[in-house]
């Protein structure tokens, strides 16, 4: 039972809850690095690693210090500082061990710092906690993983479709960023037909 | 207090933690930056022009340090900087001629008259896309400016409706080049040399009766030049500043005294 409760929550975060696609948070990276499949799948894995550690992190934080003492208005500001922490160390870690992606990422690595999506998912674990008693600890690690998978495919599906797009006869008025927004749109849309599949399968 | 004292000692606890975490982390992993690269971007004028075709001072810089730019390119910094940068990689430096913008064309309001009264924006690419320009001759300055109001360095200014460049201060990053919708800017060696102020490529006669200064292609100047630096091709003289002495024999023999000597004094 606990173990079908976790996978739903990761496939729900995948389909039905995905950041990008259904929460509309974290379009820039998803607009600005889905050119090319390779950098597109290496800024997925790295946001979904600073997902989980960030949900790690702050979790704890918000739960036995800033809740007991009455602080909950201090979320915002101590989640962004820890998330600014953690992408740094993530910058000097790829900078000292994988300098090629560190390189193919370039400024949008700076960028997950103001990332939404990372934001968003740390202080929405915490909100479907106080909502949902049982939604404790690991379950928001799975829904943070999920999260990064969630935003790893979309991205790796738009770069699918840009590719293609790039081959396309285009309008000279619509080539550039108004296709791919548009393109974006239909996918997005696409994404609703998940609605309710995770309570169908595992309700 | 309390209140207060708390979230502060809070925050400034977890950013003290952070930082502490970071500045470990800096020097476990720190990696080696790459000290040429920083002592050559020191050296470069830093402008960011973009005229040794990287994009700007530190592409050149980084390009430099990986021995995949030769020395050199960088026009506006010139023998200075290409001799610093040399020293510094412990290269033989090439002698390096810095360049100098020059505007092709003598076409003065004395000198021309205008075909059309132009009402419209205030601007040479603008005008241009209107029957080749306001002035008669199709090939020349149209003098709004483009290119006074690209240059970095305020070396262009407009002289009875034609661009002129200063020869003290251009530095020859090329920008106005790029710009001028008559492409009629050129880039020559920083020499006394004989310039064609022309660039009217129809036959003497069309060429006579739009301008007064304009080159008429006599070939008067071919034939006096001791040498042999000058062709006419397209009606136009043309001076390979390579070959050209300065012996200003083009200049005095010239019909339509469009040929001067540059940089002028």
């Amino acid at each position: 039972m606990y173990i079908k409760s976790l996978i739903a929550v990761f496939l729900a975060s995948i389909l039905t809850e995905n950041y990008v696609l259904n929460k509309f948070l974290g379009i820039c990276p998803f607009l600005g690095v889905s050119k090319k499949l390779n950098t597109a799948l290496g800024m997925s894995l790295s946001v979904t690693f600073v997902m989980i550690l960030a949900t790690a992190t702050t979790w704890p934080i918000y739960t036995y210090i800033l809740k007991p003492n009455d602080l909950a208005y201090l979320q915002t500001i101590v989640f962004i500082l820890v998330i600014a922490a953690l992408v740094q160390l993530v910058e000097t870690i790829l900078k000292k061990y994988i300098p090629p992606l560190y390189n193919s990422l370039g400024i949008y690595l700076p960028l997950i710092t103001t990332n939404c999506a990372v934001l968003g998912v740390t202080m929405l674990v915490i909100e479907k906690g106080a909502i949902d008693l049982s939604f404790g600890y690991v379950q928001s690690l799975t829904n943070a993983f999920g999260a990064g998978i969630g935003f790893l495919v979309a991205m790796v599906l738009f770069a699918g479709v840009r590719q293609r797009i790039e081959k396309c006869d285009i309008p000279k008025f619509m080539q550039g960023l108004p296709i791919t927004l548009v393109a974006a749109s239909l996918v997005a849309v696409s994404f609703l037909g998940f609605q309710g599949l995770v309570e169908g399968l595992l309700g | 207090m309390s209140e207060i004292l708390l979230p502060i000692i809070i925050v400034a606890g977890i950013g003290f933690v952070a930082g502490l975490i970071l500045a470990i982390a800096s020097i476990v992993m720190a990696v080696p930056v790459n000290k040429k690269m920083e002592a050559i971007l020191e050296i470069l004028p830093g402008v960011n022009c973009g005229a040794c075709g990287f994009s700007g001072c530190e592409g050149y810089a980084k390009a430099l340090a990986n021995n995949e730019a030769k020395v050199g390119l960088c026009s506006p910094g010139g023998d200075k900087v290409s001799k610093e940068i040399s020293k510094l990689l412990g290269i033989e430096s090439e002698k390096i001629e810095g360049k100098k913008a020059v505007v092709m064309c003598f076409g003065t309001h004395e000198n021309t008259e205008n075909k059309m009264k132009y009402q419209g924006i205030g601007s040479c690419s603008a005008a241009a896309q209107l029957y080749s320009g306001i002035g008669s001759c199709q090939y020349g300055c149209i003098g709004f400016g483009d290119c006074k109001n690209v240059c970095p360095y305020g070396a262009i200014d407009i002289y009875d409706g034609v661009a002129s460049v200063s020869f003290e201060k251009c530095v020859g990053c090329g920008k106005c080049v790029a710009t001028c919708p008559k492409n009629i800017i050129k880039l020559i060696p920083d020499k006394e040399q004989a310039v064609v102020h022309c660039s009217n490529k129809n036959k003497g006669i069309e060429t006579k009766k739009v301008c007064k200064v304009g080159c008429i292609g006599c070939m008067r100047c071919v034939k006096e030049c001791p040498a042999g630096a000058i062709t006419v091709q397209d009606f136009v003289a043309k001076v390979d500043p390579e070959k050209c002495a300065g012996c200003k024999k083009c200049v005095e023999v010239c019909p339509s005294k469009c040929i001067k000597l540059l940089p002028l004094s």
